[in-house]
């Protein structure tokens, strides 16, 4: 049985959402080290050699396992890059959960670049969550550039929950993703950034086969000084449907570029994109003033809502 | 008891370096357990008058007195929290925000599901279906405009006001309006419910009507008095054409 502080349960909470150690199939990573990791019979976590970071393997057929793999760093100054790669056997059914945390109290920054790699098989299904969160009142800032990469054979479907509400100075995302005939990708992101943080999402999807689809929609609210860009490219090369949304809250002096791109190299491919941002509308904040509400607490309500 | 007193609203009329005069002097009386109803033509100053008294805009000149207390700089919120409350005409749509987080919000205290659902139900929506649902883009006008409804259901304040209940709202639809409101008088106790509308079914279940024109407090009296003098006019259209336009649930 492996031992958490409370800082490390707190980081745990914020971005796996877990109270203690989580069943079926895990890795926690803390400050650079694995903490634990257990396997199961369908689900195998097997150490890279060549470089810091794991295989996950699981079998064809799995159904309805999970697993966690969230990073926690507690350690100002530390900087870790950590290569990720999920193989998901045919006709397999999985949720996955990643996440970091970083808290983050010295002067040194603390960085982690996780490049996560998944292959998904044959008519898979995987639901990914992946949360960052930042604390710690330390000068040193809390850095997270991760990458992602999802390769779909066909008829696979994956929906990934990408969410950063709170505490991350600079982040870099990208996203990567081929989809073969018939495979589903849908990507909802969250995204809060506030004081002067950074924060950039970068999403390339390719729709190579017929039938293949893929949505991507990002909710984003820029507070403060903070930036954020928002560019997502859909290529469709077959006959397939693709969508990519940005809808932003702009408060205070933040800023957000949303730079929505589409590339069409089939005459079947239909390809739609949205962008939009704007401040809080003012009826919506009298809306909920009429009901007794506070011009913070209905400003609160709004983004609470807009972000769920 | 709800009492204006010599109110005026001036606007900044654009093109012209000039005042406008939306609303001139009007004083009247709201009183405690009466459903009042204000009617008067189009772009006479009735929404802005209703939108003075919920705080949204601020009279030029004039005393705004609820329950004896002057209420003319109180803020919007405080407004509401002494209970007022007010039923927009166009109801705003918020993404994410759920149809139980307003009524739960409206409420101001912790409901239970059923609870809000009772509230859906008295305005003729099935609970279930709504309850979980986004107030968002994917609600139809009249959905809307029966939420809104029930969020000042909800808040059960001391005066009520709807501002023009009826547009939007379908035929069906428009029926159980009228018995929303029968039941919402009926419940009155100490409260008051003040209604902006040209609906002549509305106009029949009032105590009193107000009627307003060029911004100006044309007449006030018990309905039976004031009913008669708008016949031919266009403050009293009857529900046959209202309803049959302004159609908004695409049912």
């Amino acid at each position: 049985m492996i031992q958490l502080d409370e800082i490390q349960k707190r980081l745990l909470k914020e971005v796996a959402d877990l109270h203690s150690v989580p069943e079926g199939a895990y890795n926690i990573r803390s400050n650079g080290e694995a903490l634990g990791r257990v396997s199961t019979a369908n689900i195998e976590i097997v150490p890279k050699t060549d470089v810091s970071g794991i295989d996950i393997n699981i079998k064809p057929g799995t159904k309805n396992e999970s697993v966690h793999i969230p990073v926690v760093m507690t350690q100002s100054g530390l900087k870790e890059m950590v290569y990720n790669d999920f193989h998901i056997g045919e006709g397999a059914d999985v949720v996955i959960v990643a996440g970091c945390g970083i808290d983050n109290c010295g002067p040194g920054d603390s960085e982690h670049d996780g490049i996560h790699r998944f292959f998904v098989g044959k008519g898979a299904k995987v639901k990914y969550v992946e949360k960052h969160y930042g604390s710690g009142g330390g000068s040193g800032k809390r850095i997270l550039n991760p990458g992602t990469e999802v390769y779909m054979e066909e008829d696979s479907s994956m929906e990934m929950e990408m969410v950063q509400i709170k505490g991350v100075d600079d982040t870099t995302r990208t996203t990567k993703a081929e989809l073969a005939a018939g495979a589903s990708l849908v990507v909802r992101e969250r995204l809060m950034t506030h004081g002067d943080q950074k924060a950039v999402s970068i999403y390339k999807v390719a729709l190579n086969g017929d039938g293949s689809s893929a949505d991507v929609v990002s909710r984003s609210v820029a507070r403060d000084t903070s930036y954020q860009k928002f560019d997502a490219v859909l290529t469709g090369n077959a006959e397939c449907s693709g969508h990519t949304e940005c809808d932003a809250i702009i408060m205070d002096k933040g800023t957000i570029l949303a730079v929505p791109g589409l590339e069409a190299n089939s005459v079947d491919a239909a390809l739609v994109h949205e962008a939009a941002i704007g401040k809080i509308a003012g009826d919506q904040l009298i809306k909920l003033m009429t009901l007794g509400l506070t011009e913070e607490e209905a400003e609160e309500q709004i983004i609470n809502g807009f972000l769920k | 008891m709800l009492e204006l007193k010599n109110i005026s609203f001036e606007v900044k009329d654009d093109g012209q370096n000039k005042d406008k005069d939306i609303i001139k002097d009007i004083s009247l009386v709201i009183p405690d357990k009466k459903l009042v109803v204000i009617t008067g033509p189009n772009g006479g100053g009735k929404s802005t008058l209703a939108k003075l008294i919920a705080g949204i805009e601020r009279p030029t000149s004039g005393k705004i007195l609820f329950d004896g207390q002057d209420i003319t700089d109180m803020s919007i919120t405080d407004r509401a929290k002494s209970g007022i409350s007010f039923a927009f005409q166009q109801p705003v749509r918020f993404k994410g925000i759920q149809v139980f987080d307003l009524i739960r919000l409206a409420s101001g205290k912790k409901i239970s599901m059923a609870d809000a659902c009772e509230y859906l139900s008295a305005v003729g929506l099935c609970a279930k279906d709504y309850i979980g649902r986004e107030v968002n883009a994917s609600l139809s006008g009249g959905e809307l405009k029966r939420i809104e409804i029930a969020t000042v259901l909800a808040r059960g304040s001391k005066l009520s006001i709807f501002d023009e209940p009826e547009a939007g709202i379908d035929l069906w639809s428009f029926q159980n309006l009228i018995k929303v409101f029968e039941g919402m008088r009926k419940n009155i106790a100490d409260s008051s419910i003040l209604i902006i509308s040209h609906q002549e079914r509305i106009l029949s279940i009032a105590d009193e009507l107000i009627v307003i024109k060029n911004g100006e407090l044309f007449a006030q009296g018990p309905k039976d008095e004031i009913i008669p003098t708008l016949s031919g006019t266009d403050s009293a259209i009857p529900s046959c054409y209202k309803g049959a336009t302004a159609g908004g649930d695409g049912k």
